[in-house]
């Protein structure tokens, strides 16, 4: 039986649709930047952070209202409540897109340091995390979300290894590559906690479908 | 420790097979609601434990019901008085007795002789205090209870349920008749009152089960569907007849 609340539910997911192809964007752009050593794609993913902070704003307000107006239970419970904390993950993704995007306006202004080859590889990484994250949750795929969850450690093996490159082959044999060393490592953090964002949003999917709670248990993966 | 426990319950009005091998434990001191669509069969089993679905003709009930440990069902248990002193029941409208709202107290101790008479007026002020009337009715106690307003003869025909000392109030409904502010009372002293009594409630309300159950069943067609803590019930049913249904998407 269709009921009116399935068209609200309807439009919260068409909404945090919205919101996670807003923060796929930023990510794709700020890493483009970052490549190609691009000022201008850089303020742009900058400037684009108050609509992404308007919509969580939206979305947020949304959920409380669907909460307080349709006491919903079950499997609509955990939907708009997961979709609640899945808004806010992506909110935090875009953000982390603003902070590469500033990483990178200290850069250009900078000659090269070194070839980029890790970074590419984790910033990959990260897109390919939340894109499948958000196709497990459209498409109720536990499966997708698991493959996202385990690809958590991945990410912070290569922050790692972009980590120990940076200070054992730059910083310590010379201090004056810091100015352009120590952003490259943050850049490297800012990705991999894209991915820590990416795996909660996949934890939160395999909840909203088997109502199981695998974050901070994963044995019960 | 269980207060009720069915064992194959089953029960027929003639030729409709209205409760369909029900087995279940209803916990002391918790309260249970039992949910479920329009003749799904709550109510019916909310009266077999009371037997109150003995003077409908045609019913025949086979399984066991045990209280205490004693079949209630039994040929041998043909003491309806002793079971309606260990069962109270509340119903969906407030249905006090044309007297005053004494004498609406004490019947239930007049009918099982249960104390002198000079406890009388201490046993109506303690019911009284634990439905939470006694301040509004202290100096009317000799008014006809037919002049209390809804909510007031509601939580009096509890105080009456609760004046014999059972061990298990049965409410069909209790609340269907009253408006959200007296709902919401009768709510907390439900609550109140779980400290000393088994609660049983059949209610159309999914909201009033989800906030004043321990644990629930869900029910159709006859059959219990689901049973477990309330909490599980309403963020992860384990049936999918009982998600359609909580969610209102049954029908």
């Amino acid at each position: 039986m269709e009921r009116i609340f399935d068209e609200e539910l309807k439009q919260l997911r068409q909404d945090i649709l919205l919101m996670a192809s807003w923060a796929e964007e930023e990510i794709f752009k700020s890493v483009e930047a970052l490549k190609q050593r691009n000022k201008a794609l850089a303020d742009e993913v900058i400037a684009s952070d108050k609509k992404i902070d308007e919509l969580e704003n939206k979305i947020d307000e949304f959920c409380l209202d669907l909460i307080a107006m349709r006491q919903p239970v079950a499997q609509d419970l955990r939907f708009i409540t997961m979709a609640m904390q899945i808004n806010s993950d992506l909110e935090r993704i875009a953000d982390l897109a603003v902070d590469i995007a500033q990483r990178v306006l200290d850069l250009i202004l900078q000659p090269v340091l070194k070839p980029l080859i890790d970074i590419p590889k984790l910033a990959s990484l990260a897109q390919q995390m939340v894109k499948e994250a958000i196709d497990a949750f459209i498409n109720k795929d536990v499966e997708l979300a698991r493959k996202v969850v385990l690809s958590d450690k991945e990410a912070d093996a290569l922050r790692d290894l972009v980590q120990k490159e940076l200070i054992y082959d730059y910083l310590v044999k010379d201090g004056q590559t810091a100015p352009r060393a120590v952003p490259l490592i943050l850049v490297a953090r800012h990705l991999e906690r894209i991915c820590d964002h990416a795996t909660n949003i996949a934890e939160d999917v395999i909840y909203m479908i088997q109502a199981k709670v695998v974050r901070h248990h994963p044995e019960k993966l | 420790m269980p207060e009720i426990i069915t064992k194959n319950l089953n029960l027929w009005y003639s030729g409709f097979h209205a409760l369909k091998s029900i087995n279940l434990a209803f916990q002391e001191k918790r309260i249970t609601a039992i949910i479920g669509p329009s003749g799904c069969g709550k109510s019916t089993l909310l009266r077999v434990f009371n037997r109150m679905n003995d003077l409908i003709e045609g019913v025949r009930i086979e399984g066991e019901v045990l209280i205490d440990g004693e079949n209630i069902l039994d040929g041998d248990f043909a003491d309806l008085v002793k079971l309606r002193k260990k069962v109270g029941m509340v119903f969906q409208r407030p249905n006090p007795f044309p007297l005053s709202v004494y004498e609406n107290i004490v019947f239930g101790l007049k009918v099982h002789h249960l104390v002198r008479k000079r406890e009388h007026d201490l046993i109506v002020r303690e019911s009284l205090e634990s439905v939470m009337l006694w301040n509004d009715l202290k100096d009317k106690l000799h008014r006809n209870a037919l002049g209390l307003s809804l909510e007031q003869k509601q939580r009096l025909c509890i105080a009456r349920a609760i004046a014999i000392k059972p061990d298990i109030l049965l409410m069909d409904e209790p609340c269907s008749a009253l408006d959200p502010q007296a709902t919401l009372k009768i709510e907390e002293l439900m609550q109140k009152l779980k400290k000393d009594y088994t609660i049983i409630i059949v209610t159309h309300n999914m909201q009033q089960a989800a906030r004043t159950s321990d644990d629930a069943g869900f029910m159709l067609l006859g059959e219990l569907i689901e049973f477990d803590r309330t909490v599980e019930m309403f963020t992860a049913p384990k049936d999918r007849m009982t998600e359609d249904y909580i969610t209102g998407r049954y029908g």
